[in-house]
């Protein structure tokens, strides 16, 4: 029998195997196309020197991908601030929802990137563009999560407040936000995820710095082992991201609290 | 024991309006005067009305015809002057037992009382269910009973005029359920409180309270007969078993439920 932590380390490292073989089998077939060793050969030089930067158009991995980050945090933040105020108050209020509900079942469906030469037209800036999308991408999920949460509230806990005669503020933060906050939490997980699968490709079609024009760009310079090197970064990062988001979502879920 | 009328329902009646115009007659004409520091308890087949009526006398929900009175006063929506006691307890999750019932004596005591005050009353509670030990636990970490009493213990620290109970103890099973009967006995000895309690259970019934409500069935529920419990407090379970007074009540209310109104669809 074999420990069940080396398991865990052989056969991932097993399958890693059978990846680069195919890998390199294809390298083999394919002219130019980078092999396992180029690209950590690569991978060595882009990581040695991450912050270098030669103006606009050539700036290390860090500042690329750190400009990435910084729109999906910006547009992520604004549907936040703009998602959850919504949600709570479609989950709230009847009226609100019949109101609400059409557009977002219309508007959910709409690939974010579909904003985009909208928005490119209105702002004329492709920072501002880039993080309007992720606000687009970003509002749905939080949205109807916040106010799933919010409808989830049981009938009960509202009577109590019905007889404690709370307030409306103070029956939403001591007896609603309670229970939807792990929902929110949910909602900007997805959000998140979808955010940084987005970024990349607003990024290759509005240039600029970051990881999406960084992918596009060495497309056009020929350096394809930049390229595969890309895909890992957003791949680590996108694990990170959603690992962090999960922890938070954890710590705000007073059902994980409750069992300590 | 005085005559005057506390809390009075007065001819009301509950209509449920269903879908497509139709309409559900739950309570019809329920006449019922309760005195102050009574124990009521109201009886009854599944589905006859019992929690309608309670949740009009907590005014979570509107009296179709009629009126309900609490000391002259028109009861139209829920206050903590009438605390309820859910069957299913509904405690917060997310608070510990103390901040459950903190949180109640906050919101309709706060004002008068500075933190430490506030720290005694909730203890004092926490106290009268026998509760120290697990004040700082959450309500998914104690059992049902423990559970109960925290209900119980949040519903009174409020200092209401009008204890209501739904079924509270009809989760429970039958040796926690008789601790928290005799639990609620005590605690009603020590504050007077006026108690109307719902329950499925004859022996439940003629143990708690001064009177007992027997409701018909429904629809147009109302109130059939109601029972005098004349046996002096405190009552002892032990003792009952063999008396004439128990015995006769308890055979009145099973003649009324499984005779004059029997249900066989159940
Ligand atoms: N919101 C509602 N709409 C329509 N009918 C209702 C509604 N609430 C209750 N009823 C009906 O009113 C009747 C009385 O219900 P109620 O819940 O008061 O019964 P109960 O005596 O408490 O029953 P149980 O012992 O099972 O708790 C039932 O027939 C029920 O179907
Ligand atoms: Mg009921």
């Amino acid at each position: 029998m074999v420990p069940k932590y080396l398991n865990a380390v052989f056969l991932p490292l097993l399958l890693l195997g059978v990846v680069l073989g195919i890998w390199s089998y294809t390298a083999i077939k394919i002219p130019g196309f980078p092999t396992p060793s180029d690209v950590w050969r690569e991978l060595l030089v882009v990581l040695s020197n991450p912050f270098y930067n030669n103006g606009a158009g050539d700036q290390g991995i860090a500042l690329q991908l750190g400009n990435s980050l910084a729109r999906v945090f910006g547009g992520f933040a604004i549907a936040i601030a703009v998602g959850v105020p919504v949600g709570l108050l479609i989950g709230m209020s009847k009226n609100a929802y019949t109101a609400f509900n059409p557009y977002i079942q219309i508007l959910k469906p709409v690939s974010p990137l579909a904003w985009l030469p909208l928005a490119l037209f209105v702002f004329k800036e492709v920072n501002t563009t880039a993080i309007f999308v992720i606000f687009i991408t970003s509002i749905w999920p939080i949205i109807i999560n916040t106010a799933l949460g919010v409808r989830s509230v049981s009938e009960d806990y509202l009577n109590v407040a019905r007889v404690l005669q709370l307030t409306p503020f103070e029956r939403v933060f001591q007896i609603i936000l309670p229970v939807a906050v792990p929902f929110i939490f949910t909602g900007m997980r997805l959000s998140l995820g979808i955010a940084w699968l987005v970024i990349v490709a607003a990024e290759m079609l509005t240039g600029g710095v970051g990881i999406g024009f960084w992918i596009w760009d060495e497309y056009n310079n020929l350096n394809y082992a930049h390229i595969i090197i890309g895909i890992i970064l957003i791949g680590v990062i996108g694990y990170i991201l959603d690992t962090l988001m999960g922890l938070i979502a954890d710590f705000f879920d007073y059902r994980k609290r409750g069992l300590k | 024991m005085s005559a005057k009328p506390f809390l009075k329902i007065d001819h009301v009646d509950k209509i449920f309006p269903l879908g497509g115009g139709k309409e559900y007659v739950a309570l019809r004409d329920v006449q019922l005067d309760i005195r102050e520091n009574e124990i009521v308890s109201i009886i009854g087949h599944s589905g006859c009305g019992k929690s309608t009526i309670l949740n009009l006398i907590a005014g979570l929900d509107t009296i179709s015809n009629g009126t309900i009175l609490l000391e002259d006063q028109h009861i139209t929506a829920p206050g903590p002057e009438r605390a309820v006691v859910f069957q299913n307890h509904s405690l917060l999750p997310w608070l510990s037992v103390y901040q459950n019932i903190e949180m109640a004596v906050r919101k309709v005591l706060g004002e008068d009382l500075s933190p430490s005050e506030i720290r005694d009353h909730v203890m004092k509670y926490i106290d009268m269910v026998n509760l120290d030990h697990a004040k700082d636990k959450y309500p998914g970490e104690i059992s049902g009973g423990m559970k109960q009493r925290v209900g119980i213990a949040r519903a009174l620290s409020i200092e209401p005029k009008v204890l209501l109970m739904d079924e509270p103890f009809g989760a429970l099973d039958s040796l926690t359920r008789a601790n928290l009967q005799d639990h609620l006995m005590r605690i009603q000895m020590q504050t007077g409180n006026t108690v109307v309690i719902i329950t499925h259970d004859v022996d439940e019934a003629v143990l708690l309270s001064d009177r007992v409500i027997m409701m018909t069935n429904g629809p147009e529920a109302t109130i059939g007969e109601i029972l005098e419990v004349n046996l002096p407090r405190p009552r002892n379970r032990l003792e009952l078993q063999h008396n004439e007074e128990y015995l006769r009540c308890r055979g009145a209310i099973i003649e009324f439920l499984y005779s004059k109104f029997a249900k066989d669809d159940e």
